[in-house]
C-alpha cells in the first residue's frame, strides 16, 4: 500500500473529524450550490445574462441542478449512515456557553464545530429550505399566476444573496486557516490543529466525534428505496428540461 | 484579555445538556422566511424606494428586488448595426415599407411612463420610453381595409408575437426606441421593441425587425407554449 507521502512528512498523529456520511453530504451542498449560485445569478443579473445569453441553457441547468441537489441529498440519508447524521444535526442544534460566548467574539473553547461554524449551518438549512420552496413557486406561477404569491420573488432574491454571502465566508474561513481544509477532504485533521480550534472536542472526542461503525453496509431493502430515489430524481430532471425547452 | 471561568475541567461534554437553541433559531429563521411570502413584496417596493437615494452606479452593482431580469430564447442576442439594420413592414398593406434607423427616428415621437410587468411576477416601476405610435408608423404603408392585426416579427428568431389593430392603437402601445432617455440598449431589443404596458412583458417583442400586417392574430412564441393570447395584466394567464 502506497503511502501518502504529506503522512509520511508530518508523521503527527490525526484525528477523525468528519464522517463519510458527513462528507459526502457536503459534497453534495457544495457542488450544486455552486451551479445553482452561479446560474441564478446569470439568469438574474443583467450584464451576466448579457454575456450568457442562453437563457434557455442556464435556466434548465438551474433547475435540473436543483432536482439532482435534492434527490442526492434523500440518497445520503437512505444509504448513508443516519446515526451519525442524527447526532451531528444533536450536535449542531445545541449551542452550550462556550459556543454563544464565540458568537460574541470572545475566548471560547469550542467543540468539535464552534459557536460560528453551528450558526453558519443552520443558517444555511434554513435557507435550502427557504430556496427550494420559493423556488418552486417561481416555477409554478411562471406557468400560472394563481401560483404567486406577493413575496416570492423577494424570498429568492434575499435568501440567494445572503447565501453567497454565506458561501463566499465559508470558503474564505477554510481557506484561510491552515488545516481546515484537510478536514473535509481527508476527513482527519491533525492533532495539533484539533487541540487549537477545537479544544473541548479534542479533550475528548468520543461523544461529539462521528460514529463509523466498519461493515455498515445498507441492506437490500435500502438500496431499493435507493434506486427508486434515483429513478424519481432522474424523471423529474426530464420532466423539468421537457418543460423549459418545450 | 480575560478568558472566561472554564467549567470544571473534569466536566462531561455539554452538547447533550445544552438547550437546542439552534433548532428554535432555525425553525424562526425558516418562519420569518416563510412569512416574507406575504409581506416580502411591500419590503422590497418599500427598499426599491429607499434605494432611489443611492447613486444608479451603485443600485446596478448590487441588485435586489425591482431590477430588470433579461429573457431571451435563443442566443445570442441579435446585434444593431445602425448602417445596415431595416425594419420592414409588409402583409395586407398597400405599399410596403423598409425603413432605416434614421427613418424610423424621423417617425413623429411619442413618449410615455409605464411600469413592466413580467408575467412571472418581477416588474419595473417607472419606465420612461419614446417612440413611434403605430398610426404614425403605419401611416405610410396604408394597412389595406382586411387588416385587423400586426404580427411583430423578432430578429431573435423564432420570437414573434401579434397585437389586434384595436389594441396597438391604444395610447400606449408603441415601437420604441430609446429607454429611460437613452438609445435602447441591446439587452432591451436594440434599436426597436415592441412596448405593451397594458399587458405583460413576453408581448413586447424585442429586436423588431418586421412587422407583417395579417386579418387574424395569430398565437406568437409564448402562446405556442401555453401563455395566453390577450396577455393582459392581472386578467390573464391563470388569473
Amino acid at each position: 500500500m502506497a503511502v501518502d507521502p504529506r503522512l509520511a512528512i508530518t508523521a503527527e498523529p490525526r484525528v477523525q473529524r468528519f464522517g463519510l456520511t458527513e462528507r459526502r453530504l457536503h459534497t453534495v451542498h457544495a457542488t450544486s450550490f455552486a451551479v445553482l449560485l452561479v446560474t441564478g445569478f446569470v439568469l438574474y443579473v443583467p450584464f451576466m445574462a448579457q454575456i450568457v445569453s442562453d437563457r434557455p441553457l442556464i435556466k434548465t441547468v438551474h433547475l435540473v441542478t436543483a432536482a439532482l441537489w435534492l434527490t442526492a441529498l434523500a440518497l445520503v440519508v437512505v444509504l448513508g449512515d443516519r446515526a451519525a447524521l442524527r447526532a451531528t444535526r444533536r450536535e449542531i442544534e445545541r449551542l452550550d456557553c462556550d459556543d454563544l460566548l464565540f458568537l460574541r467574539r470572545r475566548s471560547a473553547r469550542a467543540g468539535r464545530f464552534n459557536g460560528g461554524q453551528k450558526a453558519h449551518a443552520i443558517i444555511e438549512a434554513g435557507l435550502a429550505i427557504l430556496l427550494t420552496i420559493s423556488g418552486a413557486l417561481l416555477w409554478l406561477s411562471e406557468r400560472n399566476t394563481g401560483f404567486r404569491l406577493p413575496g416570492t420573488i423577494a424570498l429568492h432574491d434575499a435568501a440567494t444573496l445572503l447565501l453567497a454571502a454565506l458561501v463566499v465566508g465559508h470558503i474564505w474561513q477554510a481557506t484561510t486557516h491552515t488545516g481546515s481544509l484537510e478536514g473535509i477532504r481527508r476527513g482527519t485533521v491533525r492533532a495539533s490543529y484539533a487541540k487549537a480550534r477545537h479544544a473541548k472536542w479534542h479533550a475528548a472526542p468520543a461523544p461529539a466525534g462521528p460514529t463509523a461503525p466498519a461493515g455498515d453496509r445498507p441492506g437490500a431493502a435500502r438500496i431499493v428505496l435507493a434506486a427508486l430515489v434515483a429513478a424519481a430524481g432522474l424523471v423529474a430532471a426530464v420532466l423539468l428540461v421537457a418543460d423549459v425547452t418545450g | 484579555m480575560t478568558p472566561p471561568d472554564p467549567p470544571t475541567p473534569s466536566a462531561p461534554p455539554p452538547s447533550d445538556d445544552a438547550s437546542p437553541i439552534g433548532r428554535r433559531a432555525f425553525l424562526g429563521f425558516v418562519g420569518l422566511g416563510l412569512s416574507s411570502l406575504a409581506w416580502g413584496g411591500a419590503a422590497m417596493d418599500l427598499f426599491a424606494q429607499s434605494s432611489r437615494l443611492v447613486p444608479e452606479s451603485l443600485r446596478s452593482a448590487l441588485p435586489f428586488g425591482k431590477g430588470w431580469r433579461i429573457y431571451a430564447v435563443n442566443p445570442p442576442h441579435p446585434t444593431f448595426d445602425p448602417a445596415t439594420w431595416r425594419l420592414r413592414i409588409e402583409g395586407l398593406v398597400e405599399r410596403p415599407q423598409t425603413l432605416t434607423y434614421a427613418q424610423l427616428r424621423a417617425l413623429p415621437r411619442s413618449r410615455q411612463t409605464s411600469d413592466f410587468v413580467c408575467v412571472t411576477g418581477w416588474s419595473v416601476d417607472d419606465v420612461g420610453w419614446q417612440g413611434v405610435r403605430f398610426d404614425d408608423l403605419l401611416a405610410a404603408a396604408k394597412p389595406l381595409p382586411a387588416a385587423r392585426a400586426l404580427r411583430f416579427v423578432s430578429a431573435e428568431d423564432p420570437y414573434e408575437d401579434s397585437l389586434t389593430l384595436a389594441q396597438a392603437r391604444e395610447p400606449d402601445a408603441m415601437l420604441a426606441y430609446t429607454m429611460d432617455g437613452s438609445p435602447l440598449e441591446r439587452k432591451h431589443g436594440a434599436p426597436a421593441r415592441l412596448v405593451m404596458p397594458q399587458m405583460y412583458g413576453y408581448k413586447g417583442v424585442k429586436w423588431v425587425s418586421k412587422i407583417v400586417v395579417t386579418d387574424r392574430v395569430e398565437d406568437g412564441y409564448w402562446q405556442q407554449r401555453g401563455y395566453d393570447r390577450d396577455a393582459w395584466i392581472g386578467g390573464s394567464n391563470g388569473r
